[in-house]
């Protein structure tokens, strides 16, 4: 983990924090996490990881067992949280319900004592920003679900935070309202220069729309990095298998050079794999490859790629892509994708073909 | 061709649809009437009725235009205002010694006892003296007691001498009538009702208030406790509940009496003086102690249904958007419970209004409330109609109270579970 001065480094700082609810179970273990000015960060992660528990610990509402958070060079500990100036967007979206849509906006700027006149003015810049001009006067219940969160997000934004949290925002939209939704934010991101500290379980949302995803599972950040990176190159067997989906080859390593290995999979045959975790010959591990990245036509295969044979069993046509299910080195769960392109060879269930994939895009992860 | 159209079509239209729907649906609202019939049925010999019955009570006695036939017949003849004459009082001695062979006089006196104090003697003796009278009657009844030439009294028989009437309602807010007719205010000594109905709303406001400055608090912790501690909380707010009433007062006159408890342990540790003692029960302290105490449950349980449902997340929003948690208590939390102060407050209110046990056991003198002379006309004066009247009257007050609640608060937003 890296270890980060937080007088110096980054706008929101965690420093060492933990966290116990009830004195003996950690959820947040020794956090160390350093956000920059402007990053649109996400936490990605399970049900139960932590998530909402550390950004409610960056928001005030909860307390830090140990380690102290930083805001901006400051420790906030000890700052309640009506003095953070953290904006922040609930999942079921928290409008109050007896207020108009203009009164919610309203609020913050009003507890802030600003004049009516500067007040209304920014609630018309505020809701212009998230096309809800029309709806100053009505009330949270006669609006959509989208509308709401539009709303909440106008409302987290009105008095200009620097830092803005969501947790899970887009939970409660249908698929296309999310994605809709998710370029709004990104826009809105790119626009005001703010941070963002984003929490989902949804990994299309975390890469689409991060700087950096911060992959949480038991109390602990996995890996943290740039979306591409962790897709393509995950550090360890939990990464990816969380994001993407992932065929796993078990083995056991025969050569390892320079980051290279060769593995010896159960079934007796030999691939080659980009060595991540495992050190030593002789150690058993998880070989893992996107289906994407699996090739059946010898063509498009680089020249001495390991190859396997392989069975197709199913074929599941999905529109832009086909999958197909095959049996490779004894197991039936081995995902293929490939592109639905004029003239793509069409795999039928029962049919043999050899596969075979770029070294690099198998990767040898933890040793088990 | 209209009608050409009309007949190959099989569908059926105007009259003839309405009919064929209200007979598919006959036989369920039937069974519906039928299913509802016994509950209607209480509701109107339990609930519409005794109400009818009293509100009928309050305007209607006969127990001297039934008995008092001639004089009543004098009374229609002749106007408001006609001194009586020897007619009059003609009428006056056959009835009563009719009322002397029915066994009516008391009847008859009790009606005008109830305006003129000390009255029904004089009607029992007129019927028993009436065998005896001699004609000029204008003269020998006089004689017979000069009351009877007091016009308050004829004033008094001519309302009588219909067997409806509203001065159970001018007495009731404390009028009466004066020989001439007029609508008048008692005499000082006499007013007791309007004050009492007075006393009687402020007290009840004042039990209010103090039920949800007390209970807002309980309801708050109720509803954010974890399950299982706020499960005991609300068995210790239920168990008043399951514990009679009248042991619950008891237990109240056990602490507060002047050799009671509090001030036995006030006077044991030096705070109070032996000679000192504080009056804390049998006086309207009392009363309020006893009634916040037994009524603070209906203040706290629509209050909680309603708190409950709140999340936690509208005050943190709030907090997250700059407001200390007093505002955001003052200008989330509290206008979203709104509803359940509306119907807490309504509901204690109105049992406060019409309670009677405690007040009665614990309010001594100058605890007691409307309840409590309506009790007193049922079983002590006997005076059905007056306590008819004064019920009547709480009945018009509590549901100017609930009108006003609609107005103001909106109904739709009473909460009570
Ligand atoms: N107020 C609380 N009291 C006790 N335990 C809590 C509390 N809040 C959360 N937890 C526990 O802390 C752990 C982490 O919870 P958290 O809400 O941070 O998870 P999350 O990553 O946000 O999950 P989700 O994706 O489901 O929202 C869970 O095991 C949860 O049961
Ligand atoms: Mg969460």
């Amino acid at each position: 983990m890296l270890s980060v001065n937080p007088r110096t480094d980054g706008f929101v700082v965690f420093d060492h924090v933990q966290k116990t609810y009830n004195g003996e179970d950690l959820v947040v273990k020794d956090l160390d996490l350093s956000i920059a000015k402007g990053e649109f960060l996400t936490m990605l992660g399970p049900s139960g990881s932590g998530k909402t528990t550390c950004l409610m610990m960056l928001a005030g509402f909860e307390t830090a067992t140990k380690g102290e958070i930083f805001l901006d060079g400051q420790p906030i500990n000890s700052v309640p949280p009506h003095k953070r100036g953290i904006g922040m967007v609930f999942q079921n979206y928290a409008l109050f319900p007896h207020m108009s849509v203009g009164e919610n906006l309203s609020f913050p700027l009003e507890v802030r004592g600003m004049s009516k006149d500067a007040r209304e003015a920014k609630i018309m810049r505020a809701l212009d920003m998230v096309q809800m001009g029309k709806f100053a006067n009505r009330r949270p219940a006669q609006l959509s679900g989208g509308q709401q969160q539009r709303i909440a997000l106008a409302r987290a934004l009105v008095f200009d935070p620097a830092l803005v949290l969501m947790d899970e925002p887009l939970g409660a939209l249908d698929k296309q309202l999310r994605e809709h939704m998710q370029f709004e934010i990104k826009r809105l991101h790119d626009e005001l220069g703010i941070t963002v500290v984003y929490v989902t379980h949804d990994q299309g949302e975390a890469l689409t729309m991060s700087d950096r995803i911060a992959v949480f599972n038991d109390g602990r950040i996995q890996q943290i990095a740039p979306p591409a990176t962790l897709y393509e190159t995950p550090e360890n067997l939990f990464v990816a298998s969380f994001i993407g989906e992932n065929n796993r080859l078990e083995g056991k390593v025969e050569e390892i050079t320079d980051g290279r290995a060769l593995i010896r999979l159960t079934s007796g045959e030999v691939i080659a794999a980009t060595a991540v975790n495992v050190h030593r010959k002789g150690q058993r591990t998880v070989v893992s490859i996107r289906p994407e990245r699996i090739e059946f036509k010898p063509e498009m295969m680089s020249d001495g790629a390991h190859t396997l044979d392989a069975t197709v069993l199913e074929v599941v046509y999905m529109g832009d892509i086909l999958r197909a299910r095959l049996r490779v080195a004894g197991t039936d769960e081995f995902i293929m994708k490939y592109r639905n392109t004029i003239g793509q060879t069409r795999l039928e269930p029962g049919q043999t073909v050899r596969i075979g994939w770029h070294p690099a895009d198998a990767r040898a992860l933890d040793p088990i | 061709m209209t009608e050409q159209a009309a007949d190959r079509s099989p569908e059926i239209g105007g009259r003839a649809l309405k009919r064929a729907m209200a007979k598919a649906q006959g036989r369920a609202k039937r069974r519906a009437v039928l299913l509802v019939a016994p509950l209607l049925l209480f509701i109107l010999i339990t609930f519409v009725a005794p109400i009818g019955q009293m509100l009928f009570r309050s305007v209607h006695n006969d127990g001297f235009s039934a008995n008092m036939p001639a004089l009543a017949a004098w009374f229609a003849e002749n106007p408001e205002g006609t001194m009586p004459d020897e007619a009059a009082y003609a009428a006056l001695a056959t009835d009563l010694k009719m009322a002397r062979e029915n066994k009516t006089a008391g009847t008859v006196g009790t009606r005008i006892n109830y305006e003129i104090g000390g009255t029904r003697s004089l009607f029992t003796s007129g019927a028993r003296k009436a065998e005896d009278l001699k004609p000029p009657f204008a003269r020998s009844v006089p004689e017979m007691d000069e009351d009877w030439a007091d016009p308050q009294l004829w004033q008094v028989m001519r309302t009588a001498s219909s067997a409806y009437t509203a001065s159970f309602y001018l007495a009731a807010l404390d009028l009466t009538r004066d020989a001439d007719g007029h609508i008048v205010g008692v005499e000082e000594g006499r007013a007791v009702y309007v004050g009492l109905f007075f006393k009687t709303l402020w007290m009840s406001g004042l039990i209010t208030v103090l039920c949800l400055i007390l209970g807002y608090p309980v309801a708050h912790l109720l509803a954010t406790l974890p399950l299982a501690k706020s499960n005991l909380l609300m068995i210790l707010v239920l168990l008043p509940f399951w514990t009679s009433l009248l042991v619950r007062t008891t237990s109240w006159m056990v602490l507060l009496q002047e050799q009671g408890v509090i001030n036995n342990t006030l006077v044991a540790t030096g705070v109070l003086q032996d000679d000192n003692r504080l009056a804390m029960i049998y006086n309207q302290t009392g009363t309020i102690i006893a009634m916040v105490h037994i009524l603070l449950p209906f203040m706290i349980l629509p209050l909680y249904s309603v708190m409950r449902p709140i999340k936690p997340h509208y005050v943190r929003a709030a907090r997250s958007l700059g407001a200390t948690s007093w505002t955001a208590f003052r200008r989330v939390y509290l206008p979203q419970t709104v509803p359940g102060i509306g119907a807490g407050a309504l509901l204690v209110f109105i049992l406060a209004v019409g309670y009677y046990i405690t007040p009665a056991l614990v309010g001594g003198a100058s605890g007691q409330l409307i309840s409590n002379l309506i009790a007193y006309h049922m079983q002590d004066s006997l005076n059905w109609s007056m306590a008819a009247a004064l019920a009547a009257i709480l009945l018009a007050a509590v549901l100017v109270l609930y009108w006003l609640y609609d107005r103001l608060v909106g109904i739709d937003n009473l909460k009570l579970g």
